[in-house]
């Protein structure tokens, strides 16, 4: 359940930015989560009320900007979706690409009052 | 909390502990790691944050937070645009460990696997054979107990236990603690053995040189596909336990194919940690990458 480090390091970073900007609490976060990143989002929703307790996040939103993610192919430059790492390029079958986007795992935004 | 004495971490957090201490020893300094006291947390992350966060390649992102306010907004709400990384606590961390191996021309293998593919056994194994000519270093990775440290430490290698408690991998902060009471000569070997997990740890970096994933091969061919984070960040990929082959319907080349279709680039060693076999091209490799290491240090000083 690496989830619950994740969600801390997003409250790390929420914690941080709110006291940086002065304001009390945090009404909506943003995060953008690649589908590769490595986050099961079923497992973040159910460590979340835990991990937001007693912090700036208690009562905040959460909006989460899904990224599909992209591989290219190193064989033949194609570009095509990616729904597992270990999609083979559809058009040369070459295992060889790299990961335009998918691993993203960010704090885009905080809203805070 | 410990119930003897009152002290030590809450139920849950990260204990490091050499083998030589009691597991319940007054050693206040027990490394906490999940706890909730943010602000302490904080303040000392944030002075990593800072004083690394541009000279380590990650000018993608801003650590500025951009700030705006909606103009009539009766509430002073204020968008804050953060875009940070939210594993780059652990990524800044590790890049400080890696510095400190750097500087000490240390070795560094973070061993990954499923709970019982063998990891401790092939450790064990390799440590007899090569301790007398490559000085070691060992940190151990569980929830609980020091078994895996005391079998470490029955071959006479310096070695740390740190006990995750309910944490299923092993982090670059916990790593640094372990390493400070290593006490680790230059020019030497750290093996440091995760958590038996074949999940959570692909996310975390320990400031490692090589990543070494082990399978084994009663666990099924398909688990490269069925668990493919961790087998995409590896750099080497060993099959352990082929001494039972003879028993299994199990196809080694199937294996490869699968691990090779998530990560192409990996490298293979076929070895029993129990009869020995295959475990001399493992060392060869050992040695080679220690010696590569030391010529890109004397060409880079």
């Amino acid at each position: 359940m690496h989830e619950l480090s994740v969600a801390m390091g997003i409250v790390r970073i929420a914690e941080k930015e709110t006291a940086k900007a002065r304001a009390k609490s945090v009404e909506l976060i943003e995060l953008e989560i690649g589908t590769l990143a490595g986050i099961e989002f079923e497992s973040l929703d159910f460590v979340w009320p835990a991990a937001v307790k007693n912090t700036v996040l208690e009562h905040a939103k959460r909006h989460i900007h899904k990224i599909r993610a992209k591989g290219q192919c190193v064989d033949c430059d194609t570009i095509f979706e990616m729904e597992h790492l270990y999609d083979a390029c559809p058009k040369c079958q070459s295992n060889f690409k790299g990961i335009l986007q998918g691993k993203e795992l960010r704090v885009k935004a905080l809203e805070v009052v | 909390m410990c119930g003897t004495c009152g002290c030590g971490s809450e139920e849950g957090g990260v204990r490091i502990l050499k083998p030589s201490e009691h597991q319940h020893g007054h050693e206040h300094n027990d490394y906490h790691h999940h706890d909730h006291d943010h602000h302490h947390h904080h303040d000392h992350k944030d002075g990593h944050i800072h004083s690394h966060a541009h000279s380590h390649g990650h000018d993608h992102e801003h650590h500025h937070s951009h700030t705006h306010q909606h103009s009539g907004d009766p509430h002073k709400r204020k968008v804050l645009e953060v875009e940070q990384d939210i594993l780059q606590a652990n990524e800044v961390m590790a890049a400080k460990v890696r510095g400190f191996f750097d500087a000490k021309d240390i070795l560094a293998l973070n061993l990954v696997s499923s709970p019982g593919s063998g990891k401790t056994a092939l450790l064990e194994r390799t440590l007899r054979d090569l301790k007398e000519e490559i000085p070691f270093y060992v940190i151990e990775g569980d929830q609980q107990t020091l078994n895996d440290a005391n079998r470490i430490a029955a071959l006479e290698v310096p070695v740390i236990q740190i006990n995750t408690g309910k944490g299923c991998h092993l982090e670059s902060d916990m790593v640094y603690e372990a390493v400070k009471k290593l006490k680790m000569k230059d020019h030497a070997v750290l093996m440091i053995e995760n958590v038996g997990n074949l999940v959570c740890p692909s996310m975390f970096d320990l400031g490692e040189d090589k990543r070494i994933v082990i399978i084994s091969t009663t666990e099924g061919v398909d688990k490269p596909i069925k668990y493919p984070d961790m087998f995409h960040t590896a750099d080497v990929c060993i099959i352990n336990k082929i001494d039972l082959l003879p028993y299994l319907d199990v196809d080694l080349g199937e294996i490869k194919r699968f691990a090779l279709q998530v990560n192409p680039n990996l490298s293979f060693f076929e070895v029993s940690a129990t009869t020995g076999e295959g475990m001399d091209a493992w060392y060869a490799w050992l040695k080679e990458t220690l010696k590569a290491r030391k010529e890109e240090v004397s060409l880079n000083p």
